[in-house]
């Protein structure tokens, strides 16, 4: 089986993009990435779209179609196919993406992430986020996204006394290396404080705790190592790939917060990778809620349940684990079907060198998970130089 | 985005507090389900319904400040995870009281009342919620 390999990523800013469209977003981003893999669009044999909710905030489906045909490669007639995972979307497009190369089937694919969130106004948002929770059993009864997530937060805190501070810290590192993005929704640096007197939104959960609506698109280009050599193109290296699922609805789990889905498929990323945890050079975490920062830490492996605060003097770019050199969902944004993919740019960034004052000295290995809702779904990918 | 009729399929089950219970093991489950997650096709047409007490206790919860519009007129508003006697846990709001009584551990029972509106239709459906004891 060939190894699979990156060779190309783009993406657009991420933000309230009032000026962009759905197929905008996603044409920018695929381009780019085309661009600088240094190959054509032509030459592309398959498309995977990752996307979340179009079909209900733009009333668009058939995504994949959409962005083949406005990337200019309709008449090519490439197959393209959308991959849904809610949340965990990208991460799952990348994976399906990685297993057709592995499989022998396709030498060079493209995988781009999309998501438009403001198309729809004030809290007829928070309905259709609410829409990746089990609609009958928990959003029914007044659950949102991050009302589960506070309700996570409050047991984990009272079970294991840990400070509300310490949840913020999750944010306050988002937010210093979203700084040094341009890409980033938010590049302002912000205090533990400000998060504190931020207004609630789920109580323990504070506006700055939580990831914004996003507009955005990401895109990269996989290639098999043949292809690559072949044509002399330059790339980094999907190490392995894991995907894990666990009960839909928080209320089924064993735990409320543990992310069993999160923990079993970064086990079986790090084995399938061979290398130790020790080798992770950075870390992209799903830190939709700053709560999942957290957990996140605990449950990839990093540290024990209910300690995962004593790493948060190491998450900071010069510590020995950086936590989100790119920013992070909560400050480089959240565009659902394309975060996980972005989580990719970053580390094609990183391992080639080219992240500018956020590169990580040294960058190996890096971890990234993608999660859907309050962990029903978990993807793992390990990339290396 | 309301669309609240479609939740009437489920009502006896909101209504009753009707849940399943696996007599290969014993397992309570809500909401109810075909297929128990720990004995698989040896609990196929053992699933039996039950009638759940409505007596739990918090297992945790938070105060929703932002909430879908169907819900803009009763925030802020307790959602919390109750665990029940039987066993299952389930995600509800309670309700007559103020906020600042809440507490993890407390107990409470179910309640029925009106979860919302649906925009278009004017329907009104009524669910189970939870008071404190
Ligand atoms: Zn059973």
């Amino acid at each position: 089986m060939s190894e699979v390999y990156i060779i190309g990523a783009g993406e657009t800013k991420f933000g309230e993009l009032w000026d962009k469209s759905l197929r905008d977003l996603a044409v920018e981003a695929g381009l780019e990435a085309i661009k600088e893999a240094n190959i054509y669009s032509r030459d592309l044999q398959m498309l995977y779209a990752s996307n979340s909710l179009a079909g209900t905030i733009n009333e668009q489906s058939n995504i994949a179609a959409l962005a083949a045909d406005f990337s200019g490669i309709a008449e090519t007639h490439v197959p393209a196919v959308r991959v849904e995972a809610s949340t965990a979307s990208g991460g799952a497009a990348v994976r399906e993406a990685y297993l057709a190369i592995k499989s022998g089937e396709y030498d060079v694919v493209m995988v781009g992430g999309v998501e438009k969130m403001t198309d729809i106004y004030g809290s007829e948002i928070i309905d259709v986020q609410s829409s990746i929770l089990d609609r009958e059993w928990e959003s029914f009864n007044g659950a949102t996204p991050a009302a589960l997530a506070a309700i996570t937060a409050r047991r984990y805190m009272h079970d294991f006394k840990v400070p509300r501070e310490d949840l913020a810290m999750i944010a306050v590192n988002d937010h210093a290396n979203a700084s040094m993005n341009p890409d980033a929704q938010y590049r302002n640096k912000i205090t533990v404080d400000q998060v504190l007197k931020s207004d609630p939104v789920a109580e323990p959960l504070n506006v700055f705790d939580c990831s914004p609506i996003s507009d955005g698109a990401s895109a990269i280009i996989l290639a098999s190592d043949e292809y690559r050599k072949k044509n002399r193109l330059d790339g980094i290296r999907i190490v392995s790939s894991a995907m894990s699922e666990d009960y839909l609805a928080l209320h089924s789990r064993k735990s409320i917060y543990t992310l069993e889905s999160a923990r079993i498929a970064a086990k079986q990323a790090i084995d399938r990778a061979g290398i130790k945890k020790n080798d992770v050079s950075f870390l992209e975490l799903n830190d939709s809620y700053s709560i999942y920062g957290l957990l996140e830490l605990e449950d990839l492996g990093f540290a024990e349940k209910g300690k995962g605060n004593e790493l948060l003097g190491e998450i900071k770019l010069g510590g020995s684990l950086p936590v989100n050199p790119s920013g992070g969902l909560k400050a480089k944004g959240n565009p659902l079907g394309a975060t996980g993919v972005s989580q990719f740019y970053e580390a094609y960034l990183q391992l080639k060198g080219k992240a500018g004052q956020r590169q990580v000295k040294g960058a190996r290995y890096g971890m990234l998970h993608n999660m859907a809702g309050t962990g029903a779904t978990s993807v793992v990918h390990i990339v290396g130089e | 985005m309301g669309q609240l009729s479609r939740f009437w399929r489920e009502s006896e089950h909101r209504y009753r507090l009707l849940g399943t219970r696996c007599e290969n093991c014993g397992r309570v489950y809500f909401p109810p389900r075909e297929v128990c997650p720990t004995c698989h096709r040896e609990s196929i047409g053992k699933m039996k319904d039950l009638e759940l007490s409505g007596e739990g206790v918090i297992e945790s919860f938070t105060v929703v400040h932002e909430a879908p519009p169907r819900f803009s007129r009763q925030k802020p508003y307790v959602l919390a995870l109750i665990k029940m006697e039987e066993g299952p846990m389930i995600t509800g709001q309670i309700v007559d009281c103020d906020p600042s009584e809440v507490e993890i551990g407390k107990h409470v029972h179910a309640v029925f009342r009106r979860m919302g509106e649906d925009g278009d239709t004017g329907v009104i459906v009524y669910g189970y919620k939870f008071a404190l004891d």
